[in-house]
């Protein structure tokens, strides 16, 4: 289990960066964090003639307060994000997805950006992203790219990013501060991808119904699934053990049978989506009350 | 004699190395010139090779050697049948290349040796290979009586082997019993998976005509055996050692895997060394599996729970060859009765051809299987009669003053299967207080009052341990009062080093930070067997206590000669020999060590300090006296025990279904278990822990799982989920101490023990725990998604 | 002709600078080099192992810039100008262990002694962080890291005393 060859190149400046993928995209991979790609490429189920590697370039190390939103460059480690005073201040369901993606080590080099380009559908983030409506940068010689997320995630492990384009920068919009929020995953074992996960995000109006609900589901499709309909369900509701239970049937609806695997069956998938939906639901809603006080 | 080691919890003299990462496994090893190899794994289940084109690989640059079948010469023999039996008429080796068909995904094809493992890597996608593919043979049910796959074309109905054992008359009890159930149980497969793969590092020296391998194996002398025989050199010029070896678990008792003869092949060939590691994806499609049995049982109860008779007849999958011969479903054959008194009892299996990795054995290697269906069936009875789980099994235990108990079959090693010690009664009773069974009942109830599903699984096992045919030990003192002990078993984190120390330190007055042991290494032991079956300590440590007893007796005898005093009256302590209350005047080990060599050249302190002390007087005859058996404090001993020694134990878990989910946690797991006499505490409850997490996995989370083409669909540790500490409870260990009469030790077996009772207790916490759900469960491993639909899915939808 | 000169910007070997417990190293490796590789086979620092090469098992974890990192997912070419720390590292320039690695021996810790050093350098990582772990936090903070020998009970424990041990020294040096 070792790396093809490779042709690699480690540019500082963001704009070298541009030009090499202007020149060489279709044939190049972007090297971030690696935590993704470097198991791809020792089992040579990737094999790109030239590696980008965006570490040293310092412009993309920054996580800013933006108005609107969080704003993370493609340097920032999932770790650092996990340790940011702001983060845990502001951003607790950031926050609580971050803390389910892998272990402690994996999230020392793997990065906030690389994850979202990596698409991975069971993953935490992109899901995250979806669920708040947040949006990314996509940078190229050509110009500058604001795309929303549920325009991003165009399949499995594929995205609406050019090859030509580097993913500079994440925005995952904040969340009213009465909001209750839950990130909840079921997995095998602890680290493990998620058999399915939810991010939720509830605001009371001040009747103290559900005034608006985000809800986006990792896991259990062919890409992060944003709950329209489900969210629509939501509001106005008290979140009764009835809207919960509706809620949570709604939710085993999104489960696609493309994503049948060794671990669940779709009958099980969908069971347990029902289940979590109803638990992320309900905590998320309690937190909320927390919040108010 | 001074403090005794033997029952201490002595600290491991092998951590500090290992702690430093001054280990030396064979990865870690790296040789001048060194060259490293790749081997090219059939991709399908089944195939005919139709051509082999290495020539793009043979002109990458960095490629030095591309091996194929067609090169090997007359090394090109099928690997030999390490365990032969008269029920074993179709057995089938592999090759060290498959020739002309492969009959597994992962078989070897051809072997690359480049400058590096990259570049060997690189060359294996150069070789083209042209397979026809051919019909295969993946599922073990359909295997079985299959006119149109077979695994092997000669071998009719893919039956490798079919063996009946019975013991009184089953079938007049099943026409009289009031209650007699007929159930199917499955298995599926599994493997031992230890954090180190296999390797192998070879070493040609032309000059001297020396072959030396290095090889992460766990039979080091049977292996340095068949070298000389394939590559036709005397056994004296074939070293083979096991360095450091990072986890064993039975994978690494096979042999020959094929690397194991093309490493050496081409270091001979280049004259170069050359290393062959086995990387993760390797391991699982290459290194023997085990576990895949499915069983159809029958079997007889009365009114107040006595079995009366079983009944089972099942099917073992072998893989694609048979290399460990039947020994796995003979082990389970012998190992169903358990702790229980079953009279009559029939047992049939064929053992299957399927096209999918070799099977040997796997830590347990049969019995956690056996234990499954015969504590399924303890199970059935308490659930049929109302009865309560622990008292069903009281009932039907083997009392302690029924030993020897001979069950009447034939077990593995050929002796009897015939329990040589035991009290089951008293392992239970201590579970049962552990787990505070009448407490837990209760909470049980108030626990459903609130949603919530508890259960608790009981599982009782006897394990035939340390058997023969025989192992060896050398002792000897050296001239610096340090003790040399060797032994051909092989250490893949046993202790050995500490626990046989302790052994020799007791006899000789020495601490065991003063004995270096040395396992694994052909070199130093001459004759031996390897480490499996839990026999290392019992087998290998019998040998070198009765050394070390001789060793004792020798020295006694020229101490007392020296000192001219009564051989009753020299004591040993503190390093030291000297007559009993004189301890003043003592001479240290080293000392006598030099005094029983009767050189004129004798070096060192020790050798200054005996000159000083004039008891070195002159003698008339020859200076090494008939009666001393030759120069030195040393000794050479076998042993070989008469037959099996059975150890036992009870496990109970109380686990927490979660219905909706299909989650199960454990909180609570208590082991009891009975391993004899215990010569380090502190490593046999490592090792039933270890065992217990490796049962766990295997009970719920490790499970192979093969498409229907023969492809293993979860080779990564991304999708085989071994436990981590996060899914392994915290488990109380205590100890029943029944000594087995057959060694001088009193010690039985203790490295597999932890593993075999878990699937059976697993199964048996989580039916108690559903029980309103009236679930049964009847195969192993279970998961999540599995168990969800035992609970909601109607049978058979 | 442009992309001519970029693509001279992209190489198949590199030189490296990388300090490694303390000491500096400069090597000339192929790019494709894993870090694990390169620590093992390049400086021959063996107590790094190789258990699954796909970042699962974590016997590979070495200490980048003081954090726990994989180093079968990390080129060597990546740490240029980095600063490593492996198990050889762990007690410095001491004879003696380090508590984590006595506490180890002294809770039986290890059999086969394979995954023992990433266990040694993740506990190192997570008492930095935490000096005072709850057993959850332990089993959670390790749970990147696999050991088929022990059943991690032994682990757990010897976290935990060298945990307080380790307090100890801090509040009596304080």
């Amino acid at each position: 289990m070792k790396p093809p060859r490779f042709r690699y190149t480690a540019p500082t400046l963001l704009e070298e960066a541009l030009t090499l993928l202007a020149n060489f995209g279709a044939e190049a991979k972007i090297l971030a964090g690696g935590q993704s790609l470097i198991p791809l490429l020792n089992m040579r189920l990737a094999g790109p003639d030239y590696l980008i590697d965006i570490n040293r370039i310092a412009e993309l190390n920054y996580i800013e307060e933006e108005d609107g939103y969080l704003a993370i460059g493609a340097g920032i480690r999932q770790r650092q994000v996990e340790n940011s005073a702001l983060v845990r201040q502001q951003s607790p369901l950031l926050l609580e997805a971050i803390e389910q993606i892998a272990h402690p080590q994996i999230r020392n080099r793997g990065t906030i950006v690389g994850s979202i380009a990596h698409a991975d559908p069971a993953g935490e983030l992109p899901a995250l992203l979806t669920c708040l409506r947040g949006e990314v940068v996509a940078l190229s010689l050509r110009g500058e790219r604001i795309i929303k997320a549920q325009d991003f995630f165009t399949g499995y492990l594929s995205t609406a990013l050019e090859p030509d384009e580097l993913l500079t920068e994440v925005r995952f919009p904040w969340i009213p501060p009465q909001a209750g929020v839950s990130f909840m995953e079921f997995s095998r074992r602890t680290g493990d991808y998620a058999l399915a996960g939810i991010a939720a995000a509830l605001v009371p109006g001040l009747d103290d119904r559900c005034f608006e609900a985000r809800v986006a589901f990792l896991g259990i499709a062919g890409a992060p699934v944003r709950a329209l309909a489900l969210e629509q369900l939501l509001i106005g509701t008290e979140l009764s053990e009835r809207d919960l239970t509706l809620a949570g049937e709604a939710a085993a609806e999104l489960v696609s049978e493309d994503v049948e695997d060794i671990h669940a069956t779709t009958a099980y998938r969908r069971s347990l989506t029902m289940e979590l939906t109803k638990r992320a639901l309900r905590l998320a809603w309690v937190r909320r009350e927390h919040e108010k006080v | 004699m001074g403090t005794r080691w033997f029952g201490e919890p002595v600290q491991r003299l092998e951590d500090p190395r290992l702690l430093r990462g001054k280990g030396c496994y064979v990865d870690d090893l790296d040789l001048p010139g060194q060259l490293q190899a790749a081997v090219l794994r059939s991709p399908l289940a089944h195939a005919r090779i139709v051509q082999i084109d290495v020539e793009a690989a043979m002109a990458l640059p960095g490629v030095h050697l591309v091996l194929t079948a067609a090169d090997l010469g007359d090394v090109l023999e099928p690997s030999p049948l390490l365990v032969s039996h008269d029920a074993l008429d179709q057995p089938r080796t592999q090759l060290p290349l498959a020739l002309d068909e492969v009959r597994y995904v992962g078989e070897a094809v051809a072997f690359v040796v480049a400058d590096d493992r990259y570049i060997a890597e690189d060359a294996l996608d150069l070789i083209d290979v042209t397979y026809d593919p051919l019909p295969v043979v993946a599922d073990l049910a359909r295997a079985v009586e299959n006119t149109e796959a077979l695994v092997h074309g000669d071998v009719p109905g893919n039956q490798a082997a079919h063996l009946v054992q019975q013991v009184g008359d089953p079938d007049a009890i099943f026409a009289s019993a009031t209650h007699v159930v007929r159930e199917s149980f499955a298995i599926e497969r599994s493997t031992s998976m230890p954090m180190e793969g296999r390797g192998v590092v070879a070493r040609w020296e032309q000059q001297e005509g020396l072959l030396t391998c290095w090889i992460s194996t766990q039979g080091p002398i049977p292996l340095r055996n068949g070298l000389a025989a394939i590559f036709h050199l005397p056994e004296h010029k074939v070293r083979v050692i096991a360095p450091d070896v990072g986890g064993g678990f039975g994978g690494k008792i096979m042999l020959f895997y094929p690397e194991e003869v093309l490493t050496p092949f081409a270091a001979i060939q280049l004259q170069r060394p050359v290393k062959w590691i086995e990387d993760r994806r390797e391991n699982f499609i290459s290194a023997n599996q085990e576990r895949g049995q499915l069983h159809d049982v029958e079997y007889a109860f009365d009114e107040q729970g006595i079995l009366l008779a079983v009944s089972d007849r099942f099917l073992h999958d072998t893989g694609a060859y048979t290399p460990y011969g039947i020994v796995v479903p003979q082990i389970t054959s012998c190992s169903l009765p358990g702790p229980y008194r079953l009279r009559h009892y029939y047992s049939e299996f064929k053992a299957v051809y399927t096209n999918k990795v070799p099977v040997s054995p796997y830590r347990g290697a049969g019995r956690p299987q056996a234990v499954f269906v015969m504590e399924r069936i303890m199970d059935r009875i308490a659930k049929t009669l109302q009865l309560d789980r622990f008292l069903v099994r009281e009932r039907n235990f083997i009392g302690k003053d029924e030993f020897p108990w001979d069950v009447g079959l034939v077990y593995q090693d050929g002796g009897p299967t015939k329990y040589d010690s035991g009290d089951y009664q008293a392992g239970l009773e201590k579970l049962k207080s552990a787990l505070d069974y009448d407490n837990f009942l209760k909470e049980q109830q108030a626990a459903r009052q609130h949603g919530r599903y508890l259960g608790l699984g009981i599982g009782c096992y006897v394990e035939g341990t340390g058997i023969g045919p025989y192992e060896g030990a050398n002792v000897r003192v050296e001239s610096d009062g340090r003790i040399f002990v060797s032994t051909g078993v092989t250490t893949q984190g046993q202790a050995h080093y500490t626990t046989f120390a302790q052994l020799v330190a007791d006899q000789l007055g020495v601490a065991p930070e003063d004995v270096m042991v040395t396992t694994g290494d052909s070199q130093a032991a001459y004759w031996g067997v390897g480490t499996f079956a839990s026999r290392a300590a019992t087998v290998a440590g019998s040998a070198i206590h009765q050394a070390a007893v001789k060793v004792r007796e020798k020295a006694t005898r020229l101490a007392s000669e020296l000192f001219e005093a009564a051989p009753e009256d020299i004591e040993f302590a503190n390093g030291k020999v000297f007559v009993k209350d004189a301890p003043h005047r003592a001479l240290t080990l080293g000392q006598l060590a030099i005094a029983s060599n009767p050189l004129r050249y004798s070096y060192g302190e020790n050798a200054r300090k005996l000159v000083e002390m004039k008891l070195l007087k002159g003698r008339s005859g020859p200076a090494l006296p008939e009666e001393q058996g030759g120069p030195g404090l040393e000794a050479n001993e076998f042993y070989s025990p008469p037959h099996a020694s059975f150890a036992s134990g009870a496990h109970g878990a109380i686990v927490e279904v979660d219905p909706r989910t299909g989650m199960v946690h454990f909180l609570k797991y208590v082991a009891i278990h009975d391993c004899g006499r215990v010569i380090n505490p502190m490593v046999v409850e490592g090792q039933v822990q270890g065992g217990i997490a490796q049962g766990i996995g295997g009970a719920f989370y490790e499970r192979l799982v093969y498409n229907p083409e023969g492809q293993l669909v979860n080779a990564s540790f991304m999708d085989f989920l071994l436990p981590t500490s996060t899914e392994v409870p915290h488990m109380i260990v205590d100890h029943v101490e029944t000594p087995s009469p057959l060694n001088p030790l009193g010690v039985k077996g203790a490295g597999e023990a932890g593993v075999i009772p878990v699937a059976a207790l697993f199964a048996s916490a989580v039916d108690d725990a559903l029980v309103s759900f009236d679930l049964r469960v009847t195969t192993m491993p279970l998961h999540p998604s599995l168990l969800h639909s035992l609970i909601f899915e109607e049978p058979g939808s | 002709m442009q992309e001519q000169s970029f693509i001279n910007a992209f190489s198949e070997t590199r030189e490296i600078t990388v300090t490694v417990n303390g000491r500096r190293y400069t090597h000339t490796v192929p790019v494709r080099m894993l870090l694990s590789d390169f620590l093992r086979h390049e400086l021959h620092l063996t107590g790094t192992h190789v258990g699954c090469e796909h970042g699962v098992c974590g016997c590979c974890t070495v200490l980048l810039n003081g954090e726990s990192i994989r180093s079968c997912l990390m080129f060597a070419v990546q740490a240029d100008e980095m600063f490593l720390t492996t198990i050889e590292g762990i007690a410095g320039m001491s004879n003696e262990l380090h508590p984590l690695q006595k506490a180890f021996q002294e809770k039986h810790a290890l059999q086969c002694g394979f995954c023992t050093p990433g266990f040694i350098i993740s506990a190192h990582a997570l008492l930095h962080e935490n000096p005072d772990p709850s057993e959850e936090e332990i089993r959670l903070g390790l749970s990147g890291n696999i050991c088929r020998c022990t059943g991690y009970q032994n682990i757990v424990e010897a976290v935990q005393l060298a945990a307080s041990r380790l307090r100890e020294a801090r509040e009596e040096g304080a």
